[in-house]
C-alpha cells in the first residue's frame, strides 16, 4: 500500500505521523520486515555533520551614506577576503577564503587558524564582524572607502548557499609514501599509518535514498540548525558510478547544492574548520527527511553500515595525480570499528564526519516533524539519476 | 615517594650510554617509558615517568643533567574542550599513545589523560581548536 506525501503531511499536522531516525528504521526493518515497516513508519530522518568546503554565504550589507559600490572593489570580513563582484552591496564569503596575509603553507604545514568558515561561524553566532571595503567611486556611488562593524541582525539578507554538500559516500584516504602528508582528509601518517573517512554512512541523507526517489530540487531540509532547501544538484554530481546491489554507490557519487536563511541558523551546526597544511573550511550540519512512500523506500532507508562500501585511495600519489587507482574496498561498520585491514596490515581509522552529531541532527529533525512544525515537500524536479547521462568530467587542458 | 614526568633530549654523542639503567641501579628509581624515539644521527627523545624517594629522584635528575641531557619537566597538560569538540575522531589514530578513544555506543570521544604525553600532535591536527595546551607550572 503506497502513501503520498500529502497524506503524510496531513498526519504530521495532526501530530499523528510516525517519525523515526535512520538508525531506528534499521532496527524496525530487521524486526518486522520492509512491508510492515512501510505500513507503520511515515518518515525516516537522516543527518550528517562534516567539513564541506564548497560552502559560503551571500550577504546584502545595506547602503551607507554616501553610497558605495563595492562590486569591482575589494571587501574583507575580519580581514578575510570576500567576493564582491556583484552590484553595490552584495558580497559572498566562501568557506575556504583566507586573509591576504595568512602565511598559508609558507610555514609548512600551515595552521590556517582563521578563514571564511570561521567568519561564517562568528557571524551566525551574532558577533560583530569588521567590514573593510575599497571601491573606485562613481557618480552615483561616490564613496571609496568603508570601515564598519556589521552584525547578522542588521543586514538585509544573509543566506547560506552551498554549491556542493552532503556527498553521497566518500573516499577513505591513506598514505602509502614514506613521509607524513597533510590533506583535506586530515593528517595522514606514512606507510598506512592511518585511514581517514568522511561519511555518516547509515545516517547519511543520500545513502538512504540512493536513487534520489524522494530527495530532489525543492526538498525542504535541516540546514545549519535552520530550515533550508535543496536548490539544485551539487557541483561534481556523479550519479553514474558503480553501485552495490542495494543501490548505494561504491565511490563518491551524488551531491547537493543547498540554500537557507542564515539568520535562522546556529553556530552549533556551522563550524569554522582548520585543516593542518590544507586550509580552512566549514563543517555543515544537514538533515533530510525521507517519506516512506512504499516498501522500496523502506528497504533503502534501512540499509546498514555493513552494507555500504567505499573505496580506499592513496592520497600521496593516486589522488593528487588523478590516477584512478583503488587500493581496496571497506564498509562503514569496519571503518567505525576503529581499524581496518589493508594488505594484511591493521590500520587505525579516523573520521572527519561526526557520527554523534549526525545522530543528533536526525533526532532534532525527527522532533521538528513530530511536533508538526516541519512539513515534507515534493520535489519540483528530479536530480540527475544513475540511469541519466550526467557525469563528472575532468578539465581538458588545452594549449593557448 | 614522588612521581615526576620528564622529557629527556639526548645529544647524538651519548645515545649509546646505559644511562637509564643507572637510574634504577644507583638511584633506586622505578621508571616507565612513555615515549622513545632515538636515532643515531639525530637527537634522541625519551619521555619517562619516574617513581622514587624525593631526594633520590632529585639526585637522579642532577645526574642526567651532568651527562649533558636536556631535561624538560612534563608539566603541561592537554585540555579537551567539550564545548568545541564535534566528536569527529580525527585525533584518534593520530595520537602516538592512544589517549583518545571513541565510545562505540555514543560515538563520542573520550580523552584518557593518563595516557597523554603532551606531544601536542593532536593540538595541531584538531580542526576545531578543541585541544589546547595548558602550561601548569
Amino acid at each position: 500500500m503506497a502513501k503520498s506525501i500529502q497524506e503524510i503531511n496531513e498526519k504530521i499536522k495532526k501530530r499523528k505521523a510516525v517519525v523515526v531516525t535512520a538508525e531506528e528504521m534499521i532496527e524496525i526493518v530487521r524486526e518486522k520486515g520492509e512491508s510492515q515497516a512501510a505500513k507503520e513508519v511515515d518518515v525516516v530522518t537522516t543527518g550528517t555533520f562534516g567539513p564541506m568546503c564548497s560552502s559560503g554565504a551571500y550577504i546584502n550589507i545595506g547602503h551607507s551614506k554616501p553610497k558605495i559600490k563595492i562590486g569591482g572593489g575589494k571587501v574583507y570580513l575580519n580581514s578575510v577576503e570576500t567576493y564582491p563582484g556583484f552590484a553595490a552591496v552584495d558580497i559572498y564569503i566562501g568557506a575556504t577564503a583566507l586573509p591576504p596575509d595568512d602565511p598559508r603553507n609558507k610555514i609548512y604545514p600551515g595552521e590556517f587558524r582563521y578563514g571564511g568558515g570561521h567568519v561564517i561561524e562568528d557571524f551566525v553566532s551574532g558577533k560583530d564582524i569588521v567590514l573593510t571595503a575599497n571601491a573606485y567611486g562613481t557618480d552615483c556611488y561616490p564613496r571609496k572607502e568603508l570601515k564598519t562593524y556589521i552584525n547578522i541582525k542588521d543586514v538585509n539578507e544573509a543566506v547560506l548557499f552551498n554549491p556542493r554538500n552532503a556527498y553521497q559516500n566518500y573516499n577513505v584516504a591513506v598514505n602509502l609514501s614514506d613521509k607524513i602528508i597533510y590533506t583535506y582528509m586530515g593528517t595522514l601518517k606514512p606507510r598506512l599509518g592511518n585511514a581517514n573517512y568522511c561519511s555518516a554512512g547509515q545516517l547519511s541523507p543520500l545513502l538512504k535514498d540512493p536513487h534520489y526517489k524522494t530527495i530532489g530540487i525543492g526538498t525542504r531540509i535541516f540546514l545549519g540548525g535552520g530550515v533550508g532547501y535543496v536548490a539544485w544538484w551539487g557541483t561534481q554530481h556523479n550519479p553514474g558510478v558503480k553501485r552495490a546491489v542495494n543501490g548505494t554507490p561504491l565511490s563518491p557519487a551524488g551531491t547537493l547544492a543547498v540554500i537557507g536563511d542564515l539568520k535562522q541558523m546556529s553556530s552549533n551546526w556551522l563550524k569554522g574548520t582548520s585543516m593542518l597544511g590544507y586550509g580552512v573550511t566549514l563543517t555543515v550540519g544537514i538533515g533530510i527527511p525521507i517519506p516512506v512512500l512504499n516498501e522500496e523506500i523502506a528497504y533503502y532507508t534501512a540499509i546498514k553500515d555493513e552494507d555500504i562500501y567505499t573505496q580506499i585511495v592513496d592520497y600521496s600519489k593516486a589522488y593528487p595525480e588523478g590516477i584512478p587507482e583503488i587500493i581496496g574496498s571497506v564498509n562503514y561498520a569496519q571503518l567505525r570499528s576503529g581499524k581496518i585491514k589493508i594488505d594484511g596490515k591493521e590500520v587505525p581509522t579516523g573520521a572527519l564526519s561526526s557520527y554523534a552529531k549526525a545522530r543528533e541532527i536526525a533526532t532534532i529533525l525527527k522532533d521538528w516533524i513530530q511536533s508538526g512544525k516541519f512539513l515534507l515537500t515534493e520535489y519540483v524536479e528530479k536530480l540527475p539519476s544513475s540511469d541519466s547521462e550526467y557525469k563528472f568530467k575532468p578539465l581538458n587542458l588545452r594549449e593557448i | 615517594m614522588a612521581t615526576r614526568k620528564i622529557v629527556l633530549h639526548f645529544p647524538p654523542s651519548i645515545v649509546n650510554k646505559p644511562l637509564i639503567y643507572k637510574l634504577t641501579k644507583e638511584y633506586d628509581i622505578e621508571f616507565n617509558i612513555l615515549k622513545a624515539s632515538i636515532s643515531p644521527e639525530e637527537e634522541g627523545l625519551l619521555v619517562l615517568e619516574l617513581n622514587g624517594e624525593t631526594t633520590k629522584l632529585n639526585n637522579a635528575i642532577k645526574f642526567l643533567e651532568k651527562e649533558n641531557i636536556k631535561i624538560q619537566s612534563l608539566d603541561q597538560d592537554i585540555i579537551h574542550n567539550l564545548e568545541k569538540c564535534t566528536h569527529c575522531g580525527l585525533c584518534v589514530p593520530i595520537c602516538p599513545t592512544f589517549a583518545f578513544e571513541k565510545n562505540p555506543v555514543t560515538h563520542e570521544i573520550n580523552f584518557i589523560k593518563e595516557k597523554c604525553i603532551a606531544c601536542e600532535f593532536c593540538v595541531k591536527v584538531c580542526p576545531y581548536d578543541a585541544l589546547t595546551v595548558n602550561f601548569a607550572v
